[in-house]
């Protein structure tokens, strides 16, 4: 049929009935606050499939299950009087157990961002009135306290077998405020350069592979050569600054030099130029992966 | 083995920049071994320790890793398989192609990297070179072969494998003594133990039960991922 010239096209749009919203916008930051909850629901798997449970949980638990031990010898030990310190530093915990660490880094952090990429959702949420400097904090933040509460629960579960030990309170309150300081400062790195990894691919598996090969390959080769050097050659300060190299011995000389824990890599920094500059580094790196992030987001796609 | 597949592996695992970023890891071994010659005075202990723990434990399994379940996973996570699937070539077939073109990345970019590192650093004193080059070659096969098994059997095989690769040889290994026995890693040093001769490294498991079990498990691998390529069920993302 051919369209008559009278009848110009009137298309309307029906009113059907369907009532609009008119109530209180909550705005940018409620937005931006709902987007970190879940994200951070997001990080141990709560709020999504159980299959996606099986991974942060259960790596959660074998974080976890050494802390539990180790506060149950605390606590047996001492009652017999075998004991008068905690057996495990509770600075050096997320070193002791950094293999771990590093997986759940590396499948919770593609899971917080890589599948925003994915299915496309990211234009759908800058379509909001988030802007994209919230996407970024809420996600960072999400990540970084996912990782805290991962290694903070432990570090408090043999804080109370310290105390239940009656091993002296006000020594083992100042010694756990640092550790969880140190954590802290573990959590905002590798939630970093986890987030930054995970950010430039949409596949999983491959952000999955590549933050780990990051974190795991760092740490063996810095701690292989600390071993040569440090040990081999005596040479401890030159392996205490190659400490710089991986997310983890950086931390940890923090630690070492700022904190005053142990050091769990062979050595710490060498003096306070040394531990001024580890400091400084690591502060590099939260802020470069905050703004670095910030950049790689300019763009919705990878 | 067939030529078209492997043809088609090889281009989807190492063409673009993917060959870049694999041919860092090993660029960055070699590099670390030429600036510890320079500046250290090496041992053949030395170069043991550091092989052992950069280059057999985290190297080998992460690069079996990605080669291993590259070679398919892709390919049956996008759904692609199945236009091989469909041809007339039998399942194990297409298995041994792509085991083919894994282990070969696997051997071009860990294992002969280990080995000239080796000799970079102790030249040919205590064979520590031959030992790790061997070594590497070993874990190198077997890490593939399993991992391809892996990509087959599991859509989640990165992090199984994974959690295998580092927390079972790396971190239940240095708590139980046991898990030891069970791990493609001890079963590689028992391999390099035999060539350094004893004293440079050492390994918890005999070398005859080392080489039974590294054929056992590269035998059954490859021809389980044939059977389980056979009854694979294309399922949807989760």
């Amino acid at each position: 049929m051919s369209p008559q010239p009278e009848a110009a096209p009137s298309g309307v749009i029906h009113d059907i009935g369907y009532r609009g919203y008119d109530g209180p916008r909550l705005g940018r930051n409620l937005v931006a606050r709902a987007l970190f909850f879940h994200s951070l629901r997001g990080v141990f798997g709560i709020g999504r499939s159980a299959r996606s449970k099986v991974m942060p949980m259960g790596l959660f638990a074998v974080i976890w299950l050494p802390a539990l031990v180790i506060a149950v010898i605390t606590v047996v030990t001492a009652s017999q009087g075998l004991l008068n310190d905690v057996p495990v530093q509770f600075a050096r915990y997320p070193m002791l157990l950094q293999p771990a660490v590093a997986i759940f880094l590396g499948t919770q952090a593609p899971q917080a961002v890589s599948l925003d990429l994915r299915y496309n959702t990211l234009p759908l949420y800058l379509s909001r009135p988030l802007e994209r400097v919230d996407y970024v904090t809420a996600k960072y933040a999400a990540l970084a306290t996912g990782v805290f509460i991962l290694l903070a629960i432990p570090i408090l579960t043999m804080y109370i077998g310290a105390l239940l030990a009656e091993l002296p309170a006000g020594e083992q309150t100042g010694d756990v405020v640092l550790a969880l300081i140190g954590a802290a400062l573990f959590s905002l790195v590798l939630a970093g350069i986890g987030l930054l990894i995970a950010s430039l691919t949409a596949r999983r598996g491959f952000g999955v592979a590549a933050i780990i090969t990051v974190l795991v390959m760092s740490y063996s080769v810095v701690s292989g050569l600390q071993g040569i050097i440090g040990h081999g050659q005596s040479d401890l300060a030159t392996a205490g600054w190659l400490g710089l190299l991986s997310p983890m011995t950086l931390v940890d000389g923090v630690q070492t030099w700022a904190l005053g824990a142990e050091s769990s890599a062979v050595a710490g920094p060498p003096g306070d130029l040394a531990g001024l500059v580890f400091c400084l580094v690591t502060a590099t790196v939260v802020v470069g992966s905050y703004l670095c992030l910030m950049y790689r987001y300019r763009k919705v796609t990878v | 083995m067939n030529s078209t597949i492997i043809r088609m592996t090889a281009r989807a695992m190492l063409g673009g920049r993917r060959i870049y970023l694999l041919a860092a890891l090993s660029v960055l071994l070699l590099v670390l071994a030429v600036l510890l010659r320079l500046f250290a005075d090496l041992s053949p202990d030395d170069t043991a320790q550091f092989l052992h723990g950069v280059s057999l434990s985290t190297l080998l399994p992460l690069f079996g890793l990605i080669v291993g379940t590259g070679a398919i996973g892709p390919e049956i996570d996008d759904g692609s398989i199945v236009y091989i699937l469909a041809k007339p070539i039998s399942r194990a077939e297409i298995v041994r192609s792509k085991l083919l073109v894994a282990v070969t990345a696997a051997i071009a970019f860990a294992a002969a990297p280990t080995f000239l590192a080796g000799a970079i650093m102790a030249g040919t004193s205590a064979n520590v070179a031959l030992g790790f080059g061997v070594g590497a070659l070993v874990a190198g096969v077997t890490y593939s072969a399993l991992f391809l098994l892996l990509a087959i059997a599991t859509r989640h095989a990165v992090i199984v494998g994974l959690v295998y690769a580092l927390a079972w040889e790396s971190l239940v290994g240095s708590f139980v003594p046991g898990a030891r026995t069970l791990s493609i890693q001890q079963w590689a040093l028992s391999v390099t133990e035999a060539i350094t001769g004893p004293g440079v490294i050492s390994s918890d498991v005999s070398l005859g039960a080392a080489l039974v079990l590294l054929v056992l498990v590269v035998g059954g691998t490859t021809w389980y991922a044939g059977e389980r390529l056979r009854v694979l069920t294309l399922a949807g993302d989760d």
